[in-house]
Order: C-alpha cells, then structure tokens, then sequence
C-alpha cells in the first residue's frame, strides 16, 4: 500500500469530504510525527507503536572495502517500536 | 531536548487546526489512518508511505532462546515482525533537528 492507496481508501470512507482534504488530513499527521522527532519529541500511538529518536555516539568506523578508518559524527535517528496489539495481530491474535 | 510525548490526540488537535474538520472528525481521521495501516500489514503487504517511511512484515524463522536469568533453553516460534524504514528526508530532518548545540 501506497500513499496515495490509503488516501483513496479513506476518500471512499468519508464521501464527505474530498480527496484533497483527505490528502491534507493524511499528510498533516505523517508531518506532524516528523515535526515532533526532529523536535527530540516521541509520538506514542497505542495499539499501533511508538516513534522515537535514538541517539548514536561518535565512533571510528571502517571504509569496509578500503579498511580504511574513518569518523563517524554522533547522530540522532528515527526508532519505530511495533505496539502490543499489532505485533498479536500480526500473529493471528 | 523538550522529550515530549505525543499522542493520538496531538495528533488530531494537528489535522483540527490545519483542516479544520471537528475535533471528533479529526480524531476519527487518526484512527482510520492507523487502522487502514494497521490492516493492510496485517494482510501482509508493506506499507510505503513516501517522504515518511516504509513498514514491512519479516518473517523470523523458529530459534532456540534462553532465558537470561535462569540459562533456560526456551523455544521460540516461528514469527512476523514489523520494521520500518526511515525515508531519507525524515532521516535527515530527526538528524538537523536535533543536532547539539541547538
């Protein structure tokens, strides 16, 4: 499934709105969960999961072809946990 | 770092503000996102959502576990799990955003 097929499936749900707002709907709140990770925020969707941003330290890191060693900066990444419910769902909870 | 939590709510207090349904309305509209997600991984298929992300399903074969407090060998079953796959832009923005010295 695509962008674009969850916004028309949810268009078919709601003939009530039209699927430019459905699209701005949709790409508000996958906006929002980036606003709040880049911001150093967690967003918690029970049922769903959790997304985080994980803080890696500075290392020295290899050129794996060359074996040549290299600095690697500390960063910060996105972290996505499975919620409870899903994870069961998935295994035919 | 603020290290606020967010929740469904904040969620729909965004699509509120920014579309201007009702608050019931865009709370409705969180919850139906998350359940086509949510159904259509639990079909199987991947989850692609462009600029965000991809969620897939992995199939983990069956493993022999142990229990870390008591050195017990423990069965684990085959089993599905989900990963998701930052896209590159949320990479790079969870990186700029939260760099030190800001």
């Amino acid at each position: 499934m695509i962008r674009s097929e969850l916004i028309q499936k949810i268009a078919d749900e709601h003939p009530d709105l039209s699927q430019r707002e459905v699209e701005r709907i949709v790409n508000t709140i996958f906006e929002e969960v980036i606003e709040a990770m880049a911001r150093g925020d967690r967003v918690e969707l029970r049922g769903f999961g959790a997304f985080s941003v994980k803080h890696r330290e500075a290392r020295t890191g290899r050129n794996p072809r060359t074996g040549e060693a290299v600095d690697v900066d500390e960063k910060h990444v996105p972290f996505f946990k499975t919620g409870k419910l899903l994870r069961e769902r998935l295994n035919g909870a | 770092m603020s290290e606020k939590t967010l929740t469904r709510m904040d969620l729909s207090e965004a699509v509120f503000r920014e579309v201007g349904l009702s608050r019931n309305e865009s709370s409705q509209m969180v919850e139906s996102v998350l359940a086509h997600m949510s159904d259509a991984l639990v079909r199987g298929e991947q989850v692609k959502i462009s600029s965000f992300g991809t969620f897939s399903v992995r199939d983990k074969a069956a493993r022999v576990g142990r229990n870390p407090k008591t050195g017990e060998e423990v069965p684990i079953h085959p089993r599905r799990v989900l990963t998701f796959r930052p896209s590159h832009l949320m990479k790079d923005r969870v990186a700029a955003g939260n760099r030190s010295g800001k």
